[in-house]
């Protein structure tokens, strides 16, 4: 086995490890919400395990799979070695260590803070330190992927780059772009006062600096899932990629329309104004549009699949698909997920209406729709996908896939769906209980509980996802995997420089974080409000 | 395969410029909300010090609550603080304009009024502000909704919006739950 696969197993592993435990959290904390009576619970308890569940899901699982899937990707869709892969190790080990680093502060019960923060809450300061670490492991991925692309274009001069590992090196740009803000966070303000050396914090800045990185950082999430729609999806399919050309304009546009836009996520903050919070509320719309591009050019795809296989009519072609494979399952349950999910993110962004919506259920329920469903189920999928190839053996069932997949998609809408409704009728989020006695939350507990059931579904998916991996040891050996990467309808011959590189799209991105954080971030240094003392939430009493 | 590249590219445009124009739309809809019916976010630069503003001012113990200035202005003060809201309970007239103005000495917290559509953050640091016109009379519900520590659960109060013809201001123009 190449390094680049090693690897790539390695940190699917630490990832998936990571998933199950925060889920069996998450349903747990359902059902501490709901109004049947619930074991363990106590502040602490909770709100440890909703800091464990965040940390888990939005930190591990994705970063971990991030890296493991360019890793990938690099190897194959290149045709070459890994540069440096002791390099790659180092970042492996780095992120493990401060996974586990804060892991054991979190369930020490010391860092109750939730993975977003929310300083002056402090932390132990070795929760945000371990933090620190696993993005340190990310940059190394990160200078791994620009390093592997520039070696090949080296050695190809002239000629297009590997969509698959252009948009992996998109991901890797701009998620540098995105820890800036989180890093000037946790190194100038809150590891700081962690360590004691600072008794206040200007909370607007904070929040300010980590709204930088809080929607850019989903974009991060999301884009393996978009590399398999584009790349793998086509091809799993039986057809052809519909436009290279459109999946190279789609990354570059996530890179640039990811990054200006995180004050959406301060619409309800009294120190940003009206005229930024609008200037990035118009910025987040057209980050709708490489969404948009996706999903016609995925359609057209499997269309082209579609009619190969001999389907006929306006809407034959959807039944001709090969349903069967579960990458084109995913990849349908996926379309529907995000559906649902970014019509709620347009009520979500939608400037004024944001108060109608803020901090309920709602805002979960959006997330989890697009990330939990349209982005995850894409991470099971891809790891069947390349599970053959990374372990030489097949898969003994494919039904127990499809089962699996089709849980997830269930159970997602049965917990999002009454979560929609509830965020409408005022349900707050970050609560451990509620008082089921008051009238108004009464009528809200039926719908919790459908809920719940939805979260069960959920965990009962999840653990089968994981026994489905571990079933590929007991399958029969697969020596030649089957060609993952789909050929484009009209293969690009050369591209322009500027879709085979990304030097143009940093200055853009330069010019437009001017615009949209340079005043909200220097009117704080302007206008020096008054800091907020510092809130030690790891002393035990 | 038989569809051209030239094809491809020109149903790529067209559907690229529906997309422009249905994001355009909603822009448009933004903009026409924001300007004739008022529907903007609740931004509110106006810097407090946390560590001082319940020793002197606007939210020192005794101006919290609602109050009536000697124009007809009906705002009320509220302070929220782990895991409190000052006061607990707060009196507003029904189908009129109020202002709600916000201060916390410690954490973040934030509030959401049920069945309406106030809501905002409290930052320390900042006097949050919402204008609303309550339609309904009743108690409502005003949570914390931001986390703000281990007793963040139990932080709520109450909205009893009241007819015009029962909300009496006193002397100094203050009304409370507890005058009732």
């Amino acid at each position: 086995m190449t390094h680049a696969r090693r690897l790539a197993l390695a940190h699917f592993w630490i990832g998936f490890i990571a998933f199950a435990i925060a889920l069996v959290l998450g349903v747990w904390q359902m059902w501490v919400r709901s109004p049947l009576p619930a074991p363990f619970l106590t502040a602490s308890t909770y709100f440890s395990s909703v800091t464990a569940h965040g940390t888990a899901m939005a930190y591990v699982l994705t970063t971990f799979t991030v890296m493991g899937f360019g890793y990938y990707v690099a190897e194959t869709a290149l045709a070459r070695a890994l540069p440096a892969p002791r390099w790659a190790w180092t970042g492996f080990w780095l992120a493990l260590a401060g996974t586990l680093m804060a892991v054991v502060t979190i369930f020490s019960g010391r860092a109750a803070v939730l993975f977003t923060f929310y300083p002056p809450l402090i932390a132990s300061v070795f929760y945000y330190i371990g933090l620190v670490l696993v993005v340190a492991g990310s940059w190394i991925w990160c200078v791994l992927m620009i390093v592997a692309m520039g070696q090949w274009k080296g050695a190809n001069p002239g000629r297009p780059v590997p969509l698959a590992m252009f948009a992996t090196v998109a991901n890797a740009v701009m998620w540098l772009w995105t820890t800036v803000g989180v890093t000037l966070e946790l190194l100038f303000q809150v590891i700081p006062a962690a360590l004691g050396l600072k008794a206040q914090i200007d909370v607007g800045l904070s929040r300010t600096l980590f709204s930088w990185t809080l929607h850019a950082v989903v974009y991060f999430w999301l884009i393996p899932s978009y590399i398999a729609f584009y790349t793998m999806v086509p091809q799993a399919a039986g057809g052809r990629l519909y436009s290279d050309t459109m999946g190279r304009l789609t990354f570059v546009l996530f890179l640039i329309y990811s990054l200006p836009v995180g004050l959406h996520h301060l619409l309800m903050d009294p120190h940003q104004s009206n005229a930024f919070k609008f200037l990035q509320v118009a910025l987040t719309a057209l980050v709708s549009v490489p969404t948009l591009l996706t999903v016609f050019t995925i359609g057209a795809s499997l269309e082209i699949a579609g009619r190969l296989r001999g389907g006929r009519g306006l809407f034959g072609w959807i039944g001709a698909l090969p349903w069967e494979r579960p990458l084109v399952l995913a990849t349908g349950l996926a379309f529907l997920m995000l559906a649902f999910g970014g019509f709620g993110g347009l009520v979500n962004m939608s400037y004024g209406m944001n108060a109608m919506v803020h901090n309920t259920s709602w805002v979960t329920a959006h997330f989890h729709l697009i990330f939990g469903g349209t982005v995850v189920i894409m991470y099971f999928a891809i790891a069947y996908t390349l599970w053959p190839s990374l372990t030489g053996r097949a898969a003994p069932s494919l039904a127990a896939q499809r089962l699996q997949l089709w849980l997830w998609f269930i159970g997602m809408l049965v917990m999002t769906l009454p979560w929609h409704y509830l965020g409408l009728l005022g349900q707050w989020r970050r609560v451990a209980t509620f008082n089921y006695a008051d009238p108004i939350i009464a009528a809200w507990g039926p719908w919790v509980i459908v809920s719940l059931v939805g979260g069960l579904i959920l965990l009962v998916s999840g653990l089968l996802f994981v026994r489905n991996l571990l079933q590929f040891a007991i399958g029969r050996a697969s020596h030649v995997p089957a060609e993952v990467y789909a050929t484009a309808v009209h293969p690009p011959l050369r591209v322009p420089a500027a879709l085979n590189g990304f030097r143009l799209w940093n200055v853009l991105v330069l010019v437009l974080m001017l615009l949209a954080y340079g005043y909200p971030l220097a009117q704080f240094f302007i206008i020096d409000p008054p800091g907020a003392l510092v809130h030690r939430v790891d002393q035990r009493r | 395969m038989a569809i051209g590249e030239e094809a491809i590219v020109r149903s790529e445009l067209r559907w690229a410029a529906v997309s422009i124009g249905v994001v355009s739309l909603i822009m448009l809809a933004l903009i026409y909300a924001g300007i004739v019916h008022h529907i903007n976010p609740p931004s509110n630069i106006e810097p407090i010090d946390p560590k001082t503003l319940h020793l002197s001012g606007e939210f020192t113990e005794a101006n919290l609550g609602t109050r009536v200035s000697a124009e007809g202005q009906v705002t009320s003060r509220i302070v929220a603080t782990q895991f409190t809201f000052q006061p607990r309970c707060i009196v507003l007239p029904a189908n009129q304009r109020v202002t709600l103005r916000f201060a916390t000495p410690d954490v973040i917290h934030g509030i959401l009024v049920t069945g309406t559509n106030v809501n905002t953050m409290i930052v320390p640091g900042y006097v949050s502000q919402v204008h609303t016109v309550f339609t309904r009379t009743g108690e409502l519900l005003m949570p914390c909704h931001e986390y703000c520590g281990l007793g963040h659960s139990e932080m709520f109060a109450t909205l009893r919006v009241v007819p015009a013809s029962e909300f009496k201001p006193d002397a100094q123009g203050r009304v409370s739950c507890d005058a009732r």
